[in-house]
């Protein structure tokens, strides 16, 4: 099981909870907006994913939960 | 040789009438779905700027259920293209009936046409060219501002809904959910008229100019030091010195080649004969045809000043709905005209390097990503004279007239 983690760009106002919850995924640029690593959040990491996503008090940050290949 | 199927016969002074244009073109056959396929093998890609395979589109929004609309995408945002406005005001027929062929084909029962609010002469041709016509079908025309972003569909949808011209998150997409929320095939005026003429005379003969893998004729908007100013049809994959020379040959040694509109790629001014104006020539550069904007700078122009005011511009253009756009793009454009001014910082080239890495992909719409296409192309075509401003600030030429420009002209057929 894997996740993939979007941001909702229109939505998102830079308050940061996601990186500062999933720092292994997430960054933010200068201007305080997330930069999300690509590809798929690897199960291990999947709970910090869930998170942060939960954390977003704007709810841009949504995880794509994806069953079977890695 | 440059082809003439769209802009065939066309008058300068007024719109072909619906006699001249059947007598060019014959009549348009009934359409059924089958034209779907036969778009598919002519390898007709969107001529708005994206480069979609018109096909996918077809199929796409011929899947939905419920009633379908066709969006005819003639805001013409790029500020100096012009094809379009040229070929509705020219050879309106060529691109309603391939607005109504579409429509046929993808069971749509409204047709709205969206052109510049100001582009009366291009209204006229317009209302003209439906009034000469059976109403089979609604056909409307709408106003779309002249902005930049008119041309993004997700924000031209949003606004003729009654919303701002702002782009909106995708999914859903157009096909699934449009105008009046209903699935809508958007498709530029040009590739309608290719479509036209496919429905009329099928995928080989589209086949038969053109490149391979990018087939067809293409409208284009030369300008600059290119020679005359104007809209001409050339093959796909032509090369970029043979289209300048078709514009009436440049006007001084060549600088460098703006190819694609503000989206767009630089062509160092040696290179136009190597350069052609396909998919597989363009993307070597990293690059496409794009709307077909091509703006020749010359030597005496100073490309550092031309960067540094577009960047400018472009900056202007967000939306600001994203972050990462409407703070990573003004930032940008700063410290492109500390550079051009020799005011910038040691570490300036770092700092626009990792901002520009920063930005890619990450606006709702693709304004952010075609900036940095643009800016990206320009510093590396023109790092030698970015070095100079740096270090020595402003050059000469920097206090020439600029080439680039952000209002739209008035421009006709160029040949």
């Amino acid at each position: 099981m894997s996740g993939h983690l979007r941001v909702d760009p229109i939505a998102c106002t830079g308050h940061g909870l996601c990186a500062e919850l999933f720092p292994e995924w997430i960054e933010l640029d200068d201007w305080g907006y997330p930069i999300i690593e690509r590809g798929p959040v690897p199960q291990e990491l999947l709970v910090h994913a869930r998170r942060a996503a939960e954390a977003c008090p704007k709810l841009a940050l949504a995880i794509r939960i994806e069953a079977g290949r890695p | 040789m440059s082809p003439t199927r769209l802009l065939a016969g066309v008058h300068a002074d007024r719109p072909l009438s619906l006699a001249e244009h059947e007598d060019l073109h014959g009549a348009s056959p009934p359409a059924g779905p089958g034209l779907v396929d036969e778009v598919d093998r002519a390898g007709l890609r969107g001529r708005g700027g994206a480069g979609f395979p018109t096909a996918v589109k077809l199929r796409a929004v011929a899947a939905q259920r419920g009633p379908r609309t066709i969006l005819v995408n003639g805001a013409e945002g790029e500020p100096m293209s012009a094809k379009d406005r040229v070929l509705l005001q020219s050879a309106p027929h060529l691109v309603l009936d391939g607005a109504m062929a579409a429509a046929t084909a993808v069971g749509a029962r409204s047709v709205v046409i969206a052109i510049p609010e100001d582009a009366a002469g291009t209204r006229a041709a317009l209302r003209g060219a439906i009034g000469e016509r059976a109403a089979s079908r609604r056909v409307r025309i709408a106003d779309a501002p002249g902005a930049y972003l008119a041309g993004e569909e997700s924000a031209l949808i949003r606004r003729l809904g009654g919303g701002p011209l702002k782009p909106t998150v995708v999914p859903p997409r157009p096909f699934e959910r449009g105008l009046g929320r209903r699935p809508t095939l958007v498709q530029n005026p040009e590739t309608l008229a290719h479509m036209a003429l496919i429905h009329r005379h099928g995928a080989e003969w589209f086949r038969q100019v053109g490149a391979p893998d990018h087939p067809g004729s293409a409208l284009v908007t030369v300008a600059g030091a290119g020679g005359r100013d104007g809209v001409l049809e050339i093959a796909c994959g032509a090369t970029l010195a043979s289209v300048l020379e078709l514009a009436g040959g440049a006007r001084e040694p060549l600088r460098a080649v703006l190819v694609g509109g503000f989206h767009g790629v630089w062509i160092a001014g040696d290179q136009t004969a190597a350069v052609t104006l396909d998919d597989a020539g363009l993307s070597r550069h990293g690059g496409s045809l794009g709307a077909g904007v091509i703006v020749a700078l010359g030597a005496s122009a100073c490309p550092i000043q031309e960067l540094a005011r577009t960047m400018d511009w472009l900056a202007g253009q967000s939306a600001g709905q994203c972050g990462p756009c409407s703070n990573g793009l003004p930032a940008l454009a700063a410290l492109v005209a500390d550079m051009a001014d020799g005011n910038a910082p040691a570490h300036a080239p770092h700092q626009l390097e990792r901002w520009s890495g920063d930005l890619l992909g990450r606006g709702a719409c693709h304004l952010p990503d075609g900036a940095v296409r643009f800016l990206r192309s320009g510093l590396r075509v023109f790092a030698g004279e970015l070095s100079d401003h740096v270090h020595n600030g402003p050059c000469r030429a920097c206090r020439e007239a600029p080439t680039l420009t952000f209002s739209r002209p008035e421009w006709s057929v160029a040949a």
